[in-house]
């Protein structure tokens, strides 16, 4: 059996899908968002190793709380970055039962069967347009767009993320071009604006890596609520 | 006679509570399930306005001062005070415990030194004649137990090893069944009691007790009457609809409080029962939803002015002045009803009426089985003031059967068939230092446990320090089994809570209630040892007064079994050593793990621990873990307190206090409501028995510490109880402060 290589676990998330979730942050990330506040995820470093039927069995001493809804969130770092454990803790936890969620970038490869054991697919749309994707992520679109053709294909089911960032993208006008683009994708659940903070600046400064978004402020969350609301209506 | 009660009883279900005095039939044959929603509610009534508004500013004024009156004339006692009223026209409960509202009584039965330090702390001076009465005339509890007091005893009520027993204030932890007094009227009590007494042979010293202590129920049941007379109410007959039904459970309740100060006057079980007179005067159309909650409203009111006259040491123990009222709302009947009624509804609501008060304590006997609005009614107001408290009725409900009450924090008694000897706590932190110091305090360098050796080791070895650990607890728990003996012995002898013992059936089963504090400490100074290297640092007389700790080792509080099973370990071990001692009046021995706000007092007295908490630091309340030590999620800090098992070994409750960020709970309300409740579900389905749940900011406590009058109603669970943030010391909102906030990344 293939180890996992995971950061660290959240037993209580609340806010990472529906319901009370236990979430998987896994280790290891292609991506450099300028954002990221989880950058201690990047690196290949072996963190916590675990087998798929261990980590399951861990996940099981929390299904009393998961109620209707919840489950198991597996986030990062990058989970389609491990696809094989990730197919492998996925299978795990559907043989128990658990509802499944992917919360995602989608910049990954081999994950047509991981998505047949998704139930629900966070995909994290970092930008919309390719110069403003590379800009922020380091990577070219192209990933992303497949992944999410073949969400589309596979008709899972999807709740979609933007991070909003001061004089990046929180105008209406962005907004609404994100709303044009929204319209275009099925099966949508859920569409959520996360405002951009600078808590993680501090890991920044312990990982020696430089921060680079030092001039910009934090997101008004109020703002950010009328901007969700906007995209909603 | 008899067609008058028949008539009273009109459109009630008969069964076996017409021929005994059995409350849990009469609601088992009457009560009526609700399972719909919140939207029934009404608001608060005109009348019901006035009166609070009067207390409100009572109760600034009281906060400001800390003791507003003391009554200087009279000492406890149920037909001590003259009737007293908050604004008598709008008043739908009547009853105060003296002639005014807030007006404190001196009880001298417990002990004169007690009650003169509490005067003199506020500068009053009670009549002398009644003092040198006391004095001269009168032995006190506090006496009794002094003059049977062993050295031992002695040496550990010193050095902190034993504090909080109740020598020298009321016990209490005795809830009466106050509905009886509803139910039957005072004169078939009497009646029934007065059987009892003529079948009581004295053959025995025992017997010879139990036919005095007969005696003086009958007494005060009389007395109970009088005193509702002297407000104009003859209540020797049973209730005739709700208003009385409230009114005669009240002054039952009222007697008990103006007869005793025991640190918990809990209320028992009576939503439900109430519920069972409104809906039979909605029937009857005697009553509107209005009414129903303007009646609940007033008697919550009347519960929120309970006083009691303490000292300051006592403060320092059981801070924000608690009276624990407590109050048990909900429970399940059988596997699929829940005695969940409107009434239940009503009562939690009244924290929206009246805003957010720690008393009375409303206390959620939790399963998952409960109706699904009901649960959802419960977070809402959990989220919104802070002020509930949920137990595991599912752990409880099959040793208790379905009609028990929750007395003080979480001592759950058969309600009027059991009785506690309520026990505080040993600390079993110090206890672990005793083990290692040959029984010599690390404080003062008394000797305070005789016949342990010193451990010689450099570096701490489990299997020594456990060997002796044992040895120790063995030597504690009979002195601590003394102590109770003997303190139970002197209390009913000089103190013996008559009207409340009253409403018990008279052959009623004791329990001894024994209680740990410095739990997690114990447990994660144990794993230290276990799992990494333990060095202790001894002073010029060889005695350790701190420690070395090199490499990590598993902490409770994280779902780590490597850990949770020291924990579990821990707790049955002690109880093994309290079993092996015989206990007074052949009570049944309980442990709880549970410090109200003791844990602060009990840290301050205790050195440097292997865990490495630096001496004099807080312990971490009942069996919480230590603070910002449970780094795995809120739900593994809950597992592993769930793991603790209640069941024959912490029988008399284990305490779980939990804060989380508002934000870490859910995005809005409605996810916040629902994300509460599976997480109320999971923790109970998993057989814990006790949470607090607070949902508040750490930076809005610190800004409430430095700006109290920006948050006059600020309450806040603490530890089986629910306080004014306010009312705390500064040392104690620290500690509150320095707690466990769950966020979720």
């Amino acid at each position: 059996m293939v180890k996992g290589n995971i950061d660290s676990f959240e037993t209580m998330g609340l806010v990472d899908g529906p319901g009370v979730r236990f979430v998987v942050f896994m280790q290891g990330c292609p991506l450099r968002c300028a954002y990221c506040h989880n950058p201690e995820t990047w690196s290949d470093k072996k963190k916590i190793e675990m087998t798929a039927e261990e980590l399951v069995k861990k996940i099981l001493k929390y299904r009393p709380y998961f109620g209707d809804e919840g489950g198991v969130t597996f986030s990062g770092g990058e989970p389609l970055r491990q696809p094989e454990f990730l197919l492998e803790a996925l299978k795990e936890c559907k043989k128990q039962n658990i509802h499944t969620c992917l919360d995602t970038s989608g910049f990954g490869e081999n994950y047509e069967e991981i998505l047949d054991y998704v139930d629900l697919v966070i995909l994290d749309v970092k930008a919309i347009v390719p110069e403003k994707y590379k800009a922020l992520t380091g990577q070219a679109i192209d990933k992303y767009n497949k992944f999410l053709e073949t969400c589309q294909e596979k008709d899972k089911k999807l709740w979609l993320r933007q991070v909003i960032v001061p004089g990046y993208n929180d105008t209406k006008e962005d907004v609404l071009k994100l709303k044009a683009y929204i319209k275009n994708i099925k099966n949508v659940e859920k569409v959520e604006l996360l405002p951009y903070h600078s808590m993680a600046k501090e890991k920044y400064k312990n990982l020696g890596i430089k921060y680079r978004l030092d001039d910009v402020v934090d997101m008004d969350k109020e703002k950010c609520k009328q901007l969700e609301k906007l995209l909603n209506n | 006679m008899k067609e008058e009660i028949v008539d009273v009883y009109k459109g009630f279900n008969g069964g076996n509570w017409q021929e005994n005095i059995d409350v849990a039939d009469f609601i088992k044959q009457n009560y009526k399930e609700y399972k719909g929603d919140d939207n029934f509610l009404a608001p608060i009534s005109p009348k019901t306005k006035k009166v609070w508004e009067k207390c409100e500013k009572l109760l600034q004024k009281e906060a400001k001062v800390g003791l507003l009156d003391v009554e200087l004339n009279a000492v406890s006692g149920i037909t001590s005070f003259k009737p007293g009223y908050i604004d008598k026209k709008n008043e739908v409960v009547v009853g105060l415990q003296t002639d005014k509202p807030l007006k404190r009584i001196v009880n001298l039965y417990g002990g004169t030194r007690m009650a003169d330090k509490a005067l003199e702390a506020y500068n009053k001076k009670l009549n002398p004649t009644l003092e040198s009465h006391f004095k001269e005339f009168r032995k006190t509890h506090n006496d009794g137990v002094f003059d049977a007091y062993t050295p031992e005893i002695r040496r550990a009520r010193k050095a902190g090893l034993l504090t909080g027993l109740p020598d020298a204030y009321g016990r209490g932890r005795i809830i009466g069944d106050y509905r009886r007094v509803a139910l039957y009227g005072v004169d078939k009590l009497i009646e029934f009691k007065q059987k009892d007494y003529a079948k009581i042979d004295v053959s025995s010293e025992e017997n010879i007790r139990l036919r005095e202590e007969v005696a003086e129920q009958i007494k005060a049941l009389n007395k109970l009457k009088e005193m509702a007379k002297s407000y104009g109410y003859d209540i020797s007959k049973p209730a005739t609809n709700a208003y009385e039904a409230v009114q005669w459970l009240y002054f039952a309740y009222l007697a008990g409080v103006k007869e005793d100060n025991g640190a918990a006057m809990s209320l028992g079980r009576t939503s439900t029962f109430l519920d069972i007179y409104i809906e039979r005067d909605m029937q009857r159309k005697l009553m509107t939803e209005k009414d129903a909650q303007e009646l609940i409203d007033q008697f919550i009111i009347k519960l929120r002015l309970v006083r009691h006259l303490r000292t300051p040491e006592y403060d320092e123990i059981f801070a924000g002045d608690p009276t624990w009222v407590t109050e048990s709302v909900g429970g399940m009947l059988d596997d699929t009803h829940s005695l969940v009624t409107k009434n239940s509804f009503r009562y939690l609501h009244s924290l929206i009426n009246l805003n957010p008060s720690p008393e009375p304590n409303l206390t959620i006997l939790y399963s998952s089985k409960l109706p699904a609005n009901f649960k959802r009614y419960c977070a809402k107001i959990s989220i919104k003031t802070d002020a509930i408290q949920y137990e595991g009725d599912d752990v409880m409900r099959p040793i208790y059967g379905s009609d028990y009450a929750i007395a003080c924090c979480v001592s759950a008694m058969k309600v009027g068939k059991q009785m506690q000897f309520f026990g505080a706590r040993c600390n079993l932190a110090k206890t672990l230092l005793y083990s290692l110091n040959g029984g010599v305090d690390e404080k003062s360098g008394a000797l305070v446990v005789e016949g342990l050796k010193k451990n010689k080791e450099s570096v701490l070895n489990f299997d020594t320090v456990w060997k002796n650990y044992l040895k120790t607890m063995k030597l504690v728990a009979k002195t601590y089994v003394d102590a109770m003996n003997i303190i139970h012995y002197m209390h009913d002898k000089y103190a013996y809570e008559a009207i409340q013992m009253a409403l018990h059936d008279t052959n009623v089963e004791r329990l001894m209630a024994f209680g740990v504090a410095g739990f997690s400490v114990a447990v994660d100074s144990l794993s230290a040892i276990k799992y990494a290297k333990v060095s202790p640092i001894r002073n010029d007389e060889g005695i350790i007064v701190d420690f070395k700790i090199t490499g990590d080792f598993p902490k409770f509080g994280n779902d780590d079994d490597r850990v949770d099973e020291i924990a579990v370990e821990l707790v049955k071990a002690f109880k093994a050593c309290l079993d092996e001692n015989k206990t007074y009046r052949k009570s049944i021995k309980t442990l709880s793990l549970l410090t109200i706000t003791s844990n602060v007092m009990y840290g301050k007295k205790t050195g440097a621990t292997p865990d490495g908490r630096r001496a004099g630091v807080p312990f971490a309340p009942g069996a919480n873990p230590m603070h910002e030590r449970d780094t795995s999620g809120a739900l593994a800090s809950l597992n592993s307190v769930a793991k603790i098992p209640y069941c024959n070994c912490c029988q008399d409750g284990i305490s779980n206090t939990f804060s989380i960020v508002p934000d870490a709970l859910g995005k809005d309300d409605k996810a916040r409501v629902k994300n509460l409740v599976s997480i109320l579900d999971g923790y109970f389905d998993q057989e814990a028995q006790h949470l607090n749940v607070n949902v508040l900011n750490r930076s809005l406590l610190i800004d409430a510490m430095n700006n109290p009058w920006k948050y006059p109603n600020l309450t806040i669970r603490v530890s089986g109880y629910a306080v004014n943030f306010n009312k705390l010391s500064r040392a104690h909102q620290e500690e509150v402060i320095a707690r466990t906030f769950h966020t979720s990344r």
